[in-house]
């Protein structure tokens, strides 16, 4: 018998008769403001959130707090005049060097202030890891209230890799003190639009 | 392991610095008051922990098909499936992966099984170097020591030491000692490590059987720095981590980080389901005692585990003994409890080092009655012989005490009269009760001695 055969066939034997899955549908959070919720717990984690209002003014800020002379990559076409469109086609490890990058949310959840991200809107798995700082955009209608609401819709969506990211790279292995930049991003700043 | 003490000897060494047993209680239980905050601020938090422990008792239940069925997507997602029985098994299967593309040098982000499996040791043996890369498992690694708190490794260590341990691995100026500064030479020193490995092995939070996909969870982001810039991607895995659907990921990720350390997500939830172009990714079920466990009516409900490590910051035991004196990969409570059942002898003490308060079980997200199975491995244990001496004789004594109404009352007296004029006796080094404390001024005359006298009177 194969390992495979032997574990599965010991996991038969042994496990215990069916219980029922529980409903999960009665998670129910009616948050009145979602983007005041959001900007609240996405602040608190040590995230920045700026309400930028468009892509336009994202420029503007982009070109205001960031370093231009480093290197700046997005996935967003409109974004161009600020950051460098990535090619997906590069290896990952040519990223090293990439100071921000700029991505725009899927989605993004009230309760805890993460993003969601799927490698589309990353251009290459790795960015949003490996930048010195990372920011996103987040459309305000794109804010749900639970992690409930954010699997609602993400749904049956295939994806090959896809991440929540809740602020910047963070350890506090030592002592217990907060450091913000452990291994990914120093900082996050989320940018809200309309 | 480093020794073969068991816990009370080890707690007694780590006892020694009042001043570090005082620091790291409070450590623990500043975490677990954020803990606290956290899961009151949640809406529905019993509800949550409720549904949590329900799915996992479906999934045990229900572990065989799903098994079956994550096996089946994660095919179709283009990851390589294995299925080991132990550790050597397991061992060997990554050595074998790495060994067929002449891989010599892997990262590794936090997984308890593969130090359960002291795969390190076993790679290294056959010139593969590891580097674990979460940071507190880094200082662990180089200092040669297990991690001893399964999300804080390093929650024992004050930060001069591993300034120390900088100076002497990293080239650190001597004495310093800030957590930013160590930080950020730690950060150039493991970026480099990821940009030049090919090969990165990370552990599992949660399998979801229904898309094939597995989550891994990290505050730092050091897994996916190892994964995405790796041509060969490895996870491994217990039996255990299956969830049914996606959807059900909703509940532990609030649960999972609200319960570890009172933040309402881990920094990076990542789901990782194909291989990007030009990479492989291979996934290792691993049993090692996990089918067995499955046979425990008492025990199973240990295998909803979520690793959240809530219970060790909030157990008495754990915060004044350290993690390091249960000498099992996974200390605290919820190791106590999973110990033995993969080896009863030599973990016979763990269950005993708890004063079974409850607390554990009070916090623990997936309502694992924790105290309740350490009660119950102690009787096994004790039944299967494994017990201290000490502990059968005293055990026993005390029986023969309550089973004769004569030897009780006889005792009674002495051990008062004792007390009350010869407390030496009693209070000295051949007892350990006294070690850390006095006893209160024992009575003049019994219970029963003071109802013979006034229990007729009104």
């Amino acid at each position: 018998m194969s390992t495979r055969e032997k574990i599965l066939a010991a996991v038969k034997k042994n496990q215990p008769p069916l219980s029922a899955l529980p409903d999960i549908s009665v998670f129910k959070v009616h948050e009145e403001d979602v983007v005041k919720k959001y900007s609240e717990m996405f602040a608190g984690i040590g995230g920045l959130l700026v309400s930028a209002g468009s892509l336009e003014t994202v420029k503007d800020l982009v070109r205001k707090d960031f370093d231009q002379s480093k290197r700046i990559l997005s996935n967003i076409p409109a974004l161009s005049d600020v950051a460098e469109i990535s090619d997906s086609d590069a290896d990952p490890h040519t990223l090293e060097d990439v100071e921000l990058a700029i991505i725009e949310a899927r989605l993004a959840v009230a309760e805890n202030g993460a993003v969601w991200l799927t490698e589309d809107v990353m251009g290459h798995r790795v960015l949003p890891y490996i930048a010195q700082h990372l920011a996103v955009i987040v459309r305000e209608d794109s804010i749900v209230s639970t992690m409930h609401d954010a699997y609602a819709k993400i749904a049956t969506e295939d994806y090959g890799f896809g991440g929540f990211i809740g602020g910047p790279s963070k350890t506090a292995d030592i002592e217990q003190a907060l450091v913000l930049g452990a291994h990914g991003p120093l900082s996050m700043t989320v940018y809200l639009i309309k | 392991m480093k020794s073969t003490l068991d816990h009370a000897a080890l707690a007694e060494e780590f006892n020694k610095d009042e001043e570090r047993v005082d620091w790291h209680d409070g450590a623990l239980w500043w975490i677990r008051q954020k803990r606290d905050r956290s899961a009151h601020q949640t809406p529905q938090w019993e509800e949550l922990r409720e549904a949590a422990s329900a799915i996992k008792s479906n999934v045990i239940s229900n572990l065989h098909d799903y098994l079956i069925q994550f096996e089946e997507n994660l095919k179709k997602n283009g990851v390589k499936v294995y299925w080991a029985s132990d550790a050597e098994e397991h061992n060997q299967i990554v050595y074998s992966i790495l060994k067929a593309k002449e891989i010599k040098q892997m990262v590794k982000s936090k997984s308890m099984l593969t130090e359960e499996c002291h795969l390190n040791e076993f790679l290294e043996e056959r010139g593969i170097e590891v580097i674990n890369s979460d940071l507190g498992e880094y200082i662990q690694q180089i200092d040669n020591e297990p991690p001893s708190h399964i999300v804080l490794p390093c929650i024992h260590k004050r930060k001069e030491e591993i300034g120390e341990l900088f100076h002497e691995h990293l080239g650190t100026e001597k004495g310093l000692s800030d957590p930013t500064l160590l930080t950020r030479v730690a950060r150039k020193h493991l970026r480099n490590v990821f940009l030049t490995r090919r090969a990165a092995l990370t552990g599992v939070n949660f399998a979801v059987a229904e898309t094939g996909e597995y989550v891994v969870c990290t505050n730092e982001g050091n897994a996916d720095m190892g994964a995405h810039l790796s041509e060969v991607q490895i996870a491994s895995m217990g039996l255990e981590k299956i969830i049914p659907e996606r959807k059900h990921l909703g509940v532990f990720l609030r649960l999972l980080a609200r319960s570890a350390i009172g933040q309402p997500i881990t920094i990076y939830s990542s789901h990782y389901k194909k291989p990007r172009p030009g990479q492989e990714m291979h996934l290792i079920l691993v049993d090692k005692g996990r089918s067995n466990l499955l046979a425990r009516p008492d025990f199973r409900e240990s295998l909803k585990c979520i690793k959240c490590g809530g219970c060790m910051n909030t157990c008495p035991v754990y915060r004044k003994s350290g993690g390091l004196s249960y000498h099992n990969t996974i200390s605290g409570p919820i190791g106590a409890i999973l110990a033995p059942n993969l080896d009863m002898k030599k973990h016979a003490d763990l269950p005993f080092a708890s004063t079974l308060c409850g607390s554990c079980s009070n916090v623990c997200p997936v309502k694992i009655p924790i105290h309740d199975q350490l009660y119950k491995w102690r009787q096994e244990i004790v039944k299967q012989g494994y017990s201290a001496s000490r502990k059968t004789f005293s055990m026993k004594a005390m029986a023969l005490t309550l089973s004769s109404p004569e030897i009780y009352k006889t005792a009674g007296k002495t051990g008062r009269w004792l007390l009350n004029n010869a407390p030496f006796a009693i209070n000295n080094k051949f007892n350990p009760w006294y070690k850390q404390r006095d006893m209160p001024d024992s009575s003049q005359q019994s219970f029963g001695e003071w109802y013979a006298k006034n229990g007729s009177k009104k």
